[in-house]
């Protein structure tokens, strides 16, 4: 295994982040922060509770996991559509390194970065809200297996697009909404039947619900289908990314 | 067992049959087999489109051929990539480099991405050499056209390959810096490095190469050593200027393929670099038909000119 290469790489994505520093960290605090103003505070306070957690607390790993889905793709998509745009593909195509290799690089550095937005997230909601963990290793296995994942998908939309408006199209129009209406700011429970029927089949819904169990052991779906779901997302991205480098598809001619 | 030397007299790069038909059918390739010898600097010459980066992408492993088998070192270069790919650096004709990051990143970089380890000794020299050491922390969009040229080759030596291609190493840089580039290919050829060059400028090949490769819509038309090529293919003008004019050639010396200027001054005479002995008879000759030679001068065919002749004549 070329680990000097998954090395170089990874440090040069993550030097890459330290650089856009405003846009890659302080832009989702802030926006997480206003989040808190408009749904904990403005909003939250006309509800009480939901299962009986405050409706700031609800929030938060909802919250975490929009970012950790946004941030995961987006850093995923733009570490590989990047050198491919300027022409810097080449120098990654020519050197001695496998496509597990490259993947590895690529979306190990998009995960770390998503995760550490994701940890910042929850210290900045800890700051408006109290929040208790009650079983941390779980959180932390969520939080690893959605960043891993949502950056291979990721990374299969940076090959996929081909302009920078592609690029966006995805996490804009698809990943955004579904991460709303997928329990964010709400339980299902709360929704009329027909519509709770409807939302089991947006998967960002097992990843949210799993996700706040491991925080206040409430959830939306059972447990065990959560860890499925995300697992078969896993899954997928695995196959996917397998097929590009198996057929070269916008990557060699 | 090979021997050592039985190694070193194989060729570093093996070209087999070679062809490359991209998905909208355009045919870049037509079977072609080339053999480079270790050590030397081989030119490989051919109009935009020819198929000259195509060959190089191929043998750098960016693009798939289509057919035959590539050899680096004896490596295949698709079962033996790693191997294969390691022995290579790649400077490509455009500017491709992230111009947000600093010279000693994006060096660095290039050097972790063929599986070796950091050796800040070793980048200075590289950029110490290319006169980028002052600019090491400066972002690659501060750096001017050459200096962005010359950090394109100390990203293809970091990993310090033994076979460096250069596509169109001095295309759009100033005669100076071409001049500078010229010497630093040649004392990479010292060191050992194999350098494969691409270019435009005939000029450029004369002045460097040992052998020259010329491509045409896709086929290998000719490889031959410099030397020989211009000396088999390359054309002599002698140009005598009279003492006095003379009204027609003398019929003593229709066996040679003279012309007489429209001022009746001057006879010119072409042959070819093979048939030196052929000036010496038309001088006598001269003398004693009574001609009366002032001077004389002599011009010869460059490179260019044999290129430009070769892609005429093919079909």
């Amino acid at each position: 295994m070329n680990v000097q290469a998954i090395r170089a790489i990874y440090q040069y994505e993550m030097a890459r982040t330290r650089r856009t520093l405003l846009q890659s960290v302080v832009s989702p605090v802030l926006s997480t922060a206003l989040y808190f103003i408009v749904f904990g505070s403005a909003i939250g306070s006309r509800i009480s509770h939901v299962s009986g957690v405050s409706y700031g607390a609800f929030i938060v790993p909802g919250l975490i996991m929009l970012n950790l889905l946004t941030q995961s793709i987006s850093n995923a998509s733009f570490g590989i559509y990047f050198p491919r745009f300027v022409g810097t593909i080449y120098e990654i195509l020519s050197a001695p390194v496998s496509a597990i290799e490259i993947v590895i690089a690529y979306v190990g550095a998009a995960a770390t970065k998503s995760i550490v937005l994701g940890l910042i997230t929850l210290a900045t909601a800890a700051l408006f809200v109290d929040i208790r963990v009650i079983h941390p290793l779980w959180m932390i296995g969520f939080l690893l297996l959605t960043a891993v994942t949502f950056s291979m998908f990721g990374f299969v939309i940076g090959i996929w697009a081909d302009s920078f408006e592609k690029l966006q199209l995805i996490p804009l129009l698809i990943v955004t909404p579904l991460t709303f209406l997928g329990g964010s700011f709400y339980s299902i429970h709360m929704l009329p039947p027909l519509w709770r029927d409807v939302t089991l089949f947006n998967p960002v819904v097992y990843l949210i619900s799993g996700f706040r169990w491991s925080f206040y052991g409430i959830s939306d779906v059972n447990i065990a289908i959560s860890l499925g779901m995300t697992l078969v997302f896993l899954c997928v991205c695995l196959a996917i990314i397998t097929w590009i480098f198996k057929t070269g598809y916008r990557l060699k001619t | 067992m090979r021997t050592n030397r039985a190694i070193t007299m194989l060729p570093i790069i093996h070209v087999s049959h070679v062809s490359k038909t991209y998905a909208g059918g355009q045919v870049a390739l037509r079977d072609v087999s080339l053999d480079i010898r270790r050590g030397e600097i081989f030119a490989l010459l051919g109009r935009n489109g020819a198929g000259k980066t195509t060959l190089i992408s191929i043998i750098c492993g960016i693009v798939t051929p289509s057919a035959g088998k590539i050899t680096a070192d004896g490596h295949d270069i698709e079962r033996e990539y790693r191997a294969a790919r390691s022995l290579i650096g790649l400077v490509p004709q455009e500017l491709t480099i992230d111009f947000f990051e600093s010279v000693w990143a994006t060096v660095s970089l290039s050097r972790g991405l063929f599986g070796k380890k950091p050796n800040p000794a070793y980048i200075e020299k590289i950029l110490r050499e290319l006169s980028l050491w002052e600019k090491k922390d400066v972002q690659v969009r501060k750096l001017s056209g050459g200096m962005k040229r010359r950090l394109m080759i100390a990203k293809a030596l970091s990993h310090e390959p033994q076979i460096l291609f250069l596509d169109e190493p001095t295309a759009g840089v100033d005669v100076e810096l071409r001049r500078d580039m010229w010497q630093l290919v040649r004392r990479l050829r010292d060191a050992g490095t194999t350098i494969i060059l691409t270019t435009h400028y005939l000029e450029e090949a004369e002045e460097m190469a040992d052998r020259v490769g010329v491509i045409d819509k896709g086929e290998l038309i000719l490889v031959e050593d410099k030397k020989e090529l211009m000396l088999k293919l390359g054309k002599k003008r002698l140009t005598l200027i009279l003492a006095a004019p003379i009204e027609e050639i003398p019929a003593t010396l229709s066996a040679y393929p003279l012309t007489l200027s429209p001022d009746k001054r001057e006879l010119v005479y072409h042959y070819d670099n093979s048939e030196h002995g052929g000036v010496a008879a038309l001088l006598i000759d001269l003398v004693k038909a009574g001609v009366e030679v002032k001077d004389l001068r002599t011009e010869e065919s460059s490179l260019e000119d044999i290129f430009v002749s070769l892609i005429r004549r093919a079909p």
